[in-house]
């Protein structure tokens, strides 16, 4: 009985230890298991880990370079940056960026345009880190901001460099502005591979030398490796590569020269194009109206927006380069010089002026600007009083494919290559163009309005002024351009951006002297400029121009008192001087401006006297309707 | 005359009667590693290495106490454990205080504690007083019982919600049931079940119960919620390398990359800073602590100390596995605490009880046959 007993407990002892030793077997392939994951882990994944958590701990932060300045001719500054401090609201940090916004509205005012802006730009940037709700506070605010800044996570004060430019809307259209990179913006630099230097720039230039010159003025970004926590915050510096500024470019353009130009403008719309013939640098750009470029720096606010969008003015509208307009007389140089060149006339042929030009078997009469006609024309006189018949019998002999073969040399109809964006073509027309555009033959009758600068013809002021360049050039064409030189602000090297001219045209030179010595007529008694080119010190030569806005019916009189303003003609001038070594070309217009010789002669020549003379005038008064010698009127 | 008993000799002697020198010293070495790996964790809450120093204070006197406590004293408390860490675990149930979602702490005067904590001891105690009176005759009907008594306070447990303590519960129990012999048959008859009754379980689970299962299949599809924890913990243990980082020198601990650093996620902590050599000698701690128990075990000289040596010792394997199983990433995200390392006072307590009981147990291993 006890023995049994004691078998039993034996048994059982047994039993017990048997799965003791089934239970260290387990305990020992649990662990083996752990150990192989452990050797998995820190061993053979080893790297892939310990990159993880590098990338974990480090996060590069991107640091802007500071853009680029933007100098006149002389080192005057046109665009420069500055600190501003900014409040900014981090909205993937921040539950409901509207009440935080009207929160803030307590500590720091908040105007209702701040509040829009802040609405459009978190939809346009739903991944931006960060997005201004108040820009240019002012040291009490900080202040006032940061004694609450408990109470506001997500929202942070940073200091930003801001786009400013001191010399507000004069040359507004050269020089531009920058804005926030928009999502179109952004895929570009994408596709650039420029989206690394770009990670930590919030603007780019939109117009201007600003957009055209975008890739020299930004710079190299700098990046930080910053160790943070898990929630994000830096911890300390551990490297830092530092950004490099853009380079400095300094302008061919002149801006008190410019801000002659402007002010002689006055409130009147229109263009003006200044160039040196003997490099092609643009001594001024204007187009009347501008703008304050300033306005659109930390975001354009809707109500101005609006104002500049829909104003008739078109004020964002940059004329010099995006205006086609008929050239008018100032064309009959040119089309002199290809009478010239081509062998068409010689200086000494006459026509005998009726006042109209009629094709055989044609009814129809190209009347001159003056009724009756202006007698014995010879080419020398033909500019100098503007006679249109001359110019519409050459135009008939010389037949559309001479005139398009020649005066394109001139530039015309082809973008002029100027570095700012958005240059127009303008249209110099020809048989292949007016069948691919109309389907249509070309038809004599065209050729003649071309002739006198009106019919299909339209130029840009800036293809004008390089057109009167290449003349005054004796045919040296230098591409037009605005930047001068290239500066590296880091090793302060100079680029030079002036070049060869790239048009090799050479005119026979005793055609070109004979052209001049009519242009300078042109400002002398008995030209059609001669008011305007009156007591002259220089050689001034011109050629006066005027532009129909609305064609006239046959036989209808103009009337300027009785066609409304925006429908009277435009007023053109182009000039250089002084005539035997030119400086400076330009071309002129003004828009509605009437007269090319009244309107738009004398601004040529408040910045010609500024720019060869240094006189300033007196005032930009606006020319009496005096009559000159002859008034022009085609 | 008895006055000379009182030398510092005798005091020695006295306090480390019943003390096992090997279990001791397991146990000193782990919770040395564990008070480091706390430090390096506690960057941010220094006064959480002074508190778990209290802790240990208090668990080190429990152990000597139990240690003391021989287990023919222990049986008569297992009724009355079972008993009233049950009806703690029904007023949990009904008043117990809602912590992170969870009804788990009941209030005791001034402090709260987790009845379910008491069930870890409780549990298995209950048992191999069960299985030791009917030793005799042990038949299904006995292990059908124990079955009973062993599913309804993990079922309590489980419902808080608390996995990890509902487990852990459950392994003592079963332990207990699996050295009592129950048959193969049986066991392999109950797994085959238990599998089969996944699925309606799976509709028993909470839903962040379910998320952590689903995460740990795949923790990349969820890196910043339930996958988060995994992943960084993950790319900690595997950033520590062979040598580690260095005490102190963990980025992951302390960018805070790491959640829960100081309780279930702490040895993310040791791992990242002391490596594999450091993870060998946690294994082979835990293997040295685990073979002096089950060595004790059988050698214990009754039934019920066999049973209640085995148990215990098996839940130190279980707590040490789920947790480096979890931290690791192959097993779910359940709470358990890694045992002796993680901060805690109550899991301390118990821990220490346990191997306050193993001391006993292997202390009077020839005194008592029966």
């Amino acid at each position: 009985m006890r023995l049994a007993e004691l078998k039993n407990h034996q048994r059982e002892l047994y039993h017990f230890q048997l799965r003791i030793g089934i239970a260290a077997i387990a305990v020992s392939v649990a662990f083996a298991l752990l150990a192989a994951r452990f050797v998995y882990l820190q061993v053979i994944q080893h790297d892939f880990y310990h990159t993880k958590a590098e990338d974990n701990r480090i996060s590069v932060v991107p640091i802007a370079p500071n853009r680029g300045l933007i100098l006149d001719r002389n080192g005057v500054v046109l665009a420069r940056n500055y600190s501003a401090y900014t409040l900014e609201i981090m909205p993937a940090k921040v539950a409901d960026p509207e009440r935080t916004v009207s929160e803030l509205a307590d500590v720091i005012e908040i105007q209702a345009k701040d509040r829009t802006r802040f609405r459009k730009l978190l939809q346009e940037l739903r991944n931006a880190e960060s997005i201004p709700i108040r820009t240019r506070l002012s040291d009490e605010e900080v202040a006032r901001f940061a004694a609450q800044r408990y109470r506001f996570p997500g929202v942070e004060i940073k200091a930003r460099l801001f786009r400013q430019y001191p010399k507000g809307e004069l040359a507004s259209h050269v020089i531009g502005y920058i804005g926030r990179i928009n999502q179109a913006e952004k895929e570009k630099l994408d596709e650039e591979g420029q989206a690394a230097n770009y990670r930590g720039t919030d603007f780019i230039g939109k117009t201007g030398i600003e957009a055209s010159y975008q890739q020299e003025l930004h710079g190299t970004a700098g990046v930080e490796q910053v160790e943070i926590d898990a929630a994000g915050r830096g911890i300390r510096t551990l490297s830092r590569t530092s950004p490099q500024s853009g380079n400095n470019l300094t302008l061919t353009l002149d801006i008190k020269l410019q801000e002659v130009a402007e002010a002689a403008f006055g409130d009147r719309r229109g263009a003006l194009v200044a160039i040196d013939p003997t490099t092609g640098g643009v001594l001024a750009l204007v187009s009347k109206p501008g703008f304050d470029p300033n306005l659109f720096v930390d975001g354009i606010d809707a109500a101005s927006w609006e104002a500049l969008n829909t104003s008739p003015d078109r004020p964002l509208n940059n004329r010099a380069l995006t205006g086609q307009y008929p050239p008018g007389s100032t064309f009959k140089p040119f089309m002199a010089l290809a009478a010239l060149e081509l062998g068409k006339r010689s200086p000494s042929y006459t026509i005998s002026d009726p006042g109209f030009f009629s094709l055989p078997g044609v009814s129809h009469r190209w009347h001159d600007w003056k009724a009756g006609g202006h007698g014995t024309v010879d080419m020398h006189r033909s500019i100098v009083i503007s006679c249109d018949t001359y110019y519409y019998g050459l135009g008939n002999e010389l037949g559309i494919d001479n005139i398009h073969g020649f005066i394109s040399r001139l530039g015309f109809g082809a973008k002029t290559g100027i570095d700012i964006d958005g240059e127009k073509p303008g249209l110099l027309p020809s048989q292949d163009w007016k069948m691919k555009r109309y389907r249509q033959k070309w038809f004599a009758g065209d050729t003649i309005s071309v002739a006198i600068g009106q019919g299909y013809n339209l130029a840009t002021p800036v293809q004008l002024a390089y057109a009167t360049a290449i003349l005054a050039a004796n045919g040296a064409g230098y591409r037009p351009h605005l930047v001068a030189r290239v500066e590296n602000t880091r090793t302060g090297e100079m680029h030079s951006l002036e070049s060869s001219p790239e048009r090799g045209t050479s005119f026979n030179p005793a055609h070109v002297a004979l052209l001049k010595r009519a242009m300078v007529d042109v400002t002398r008694p008995g030209g059609t400029a001669a008011r305007a080119g009156a007591g002259a010190p220089y050689t001034f030569a011109g050629k006066t121009g005027t532009a129909q806005v609305v064609a006239m019916r046959q036989g209808e009189k103009y009337d300027e008192k009785r066609v409304a303003e925006r429908h009277r003609d435009h007023a053109l001038f182009i000039a250089f001087a002084p005539a035997e070594s030119p400086k400076i070309a330009l071309a002129v217009l003004v828009e509605n401006g009437g007269h090319g010789s009244s309107a738009a002669a004398p601004l040529a020549r408040a910045v010609l006297d500024y720019y060869l003379l240094g006189t300033q005038p007196e005032s930009a008064s606006r020319p009496a309707d005096a009559e000159d010698e002859e008034e022009e009127a085609d | 005359m008895e006055l000379i008993q009182f030398t510092p000799r005798r005091i020695i002697a006295r306090l480390s009667a019943g003390i096992d020198g090997a279990l001791l010293m397991i146990a000193v070495a782990l919770v040395a590693l564990g008070l480091a790996t706390l430090y390096s964790a506690s960057y941010d809450l220094p006064a959480r290495v002074t508190g778990q120093a209290m802790n240990l204070l208090v668990a080190f006197g429990l152990m000597w106490l139990m240690a003391q406590i021989p287990p023919q004293t222990l049986m008569r408390f297992a009724v009355p454990a079972y008993a009233a860490g049950l009806l703690l675990l029904i007023a949990v149930a009904l008043f117990g205080d809602v912590v992170n979602g969870a009804r788990r702490w009941l209030h005791v005067g001034v402090t709260r504690f987790q009845p379910s904590e008491v069930m870890k001891i409780a549990m298995p105690l209950m048992l191999a007083w069960w299985f030791h009176r009917h030793e005799a005759t042990l038949r299904a009907r006995e292990f059908f019982v124990a079955g009973v008594m062993l599913v309804v306070p993990v079922v309590l447990i489980a419902r808080q919600p608390d996995l990890g303590t509902a487990v852990l519960v459950a392994a003592a129990g079963f332990y207990v049931i699996f050295f009592a012999g129950l048959s193969w048959k049986v066991l392999l008859g109950v797994g085959a079940a238990t599998l089969a009754g996944l699925a309606p379980l799976w509709g028993l689970l909470h839903d962040y119960q379910r998320r952590r299962i689903l995460t740990l299949l795949d923790p990349t599809q969820d890196p910043l919620g339930a996958g988060y924890h995994i992943i960084q913990s993950t790319i900690a243990v595997g950033s520590g390398g062979i040598g580690g980082k260095g005490w102190l020198k963990g980025t992951q601990t302390h960018l805070e990359f790491i959640p829960e650093k100081h309780t279930d996620f702490i040895l993310a902590v040791f791992s990242e800073e002391f490596g594999l050599v450091g993870n060998g000698l946690l294994l082979g701690l835990y293997i040295l602590l685990i073979a002096r128990g089950l060595m004790i075990a059988a050698n214990a000289p009754t039934f019920f100390a066999r049973l209640l040596a085995a148990s215990i010792t098996l839940t130190f394997f279980t707590y040490a596995f789920v947790n480096m199983g979890m931290v690791t990433g192959i097993l779910p995200v359940v709470g358990v605490p890694l045992p002796f390392i993680s901060y805690g006072g109550t899991a301390l307590a118990t821990l220490f009880v346990g191997i306050g009981i193993l001391m006993s147990i292997h202390k009077h291993r020839k005194l008592v046959q029966t």
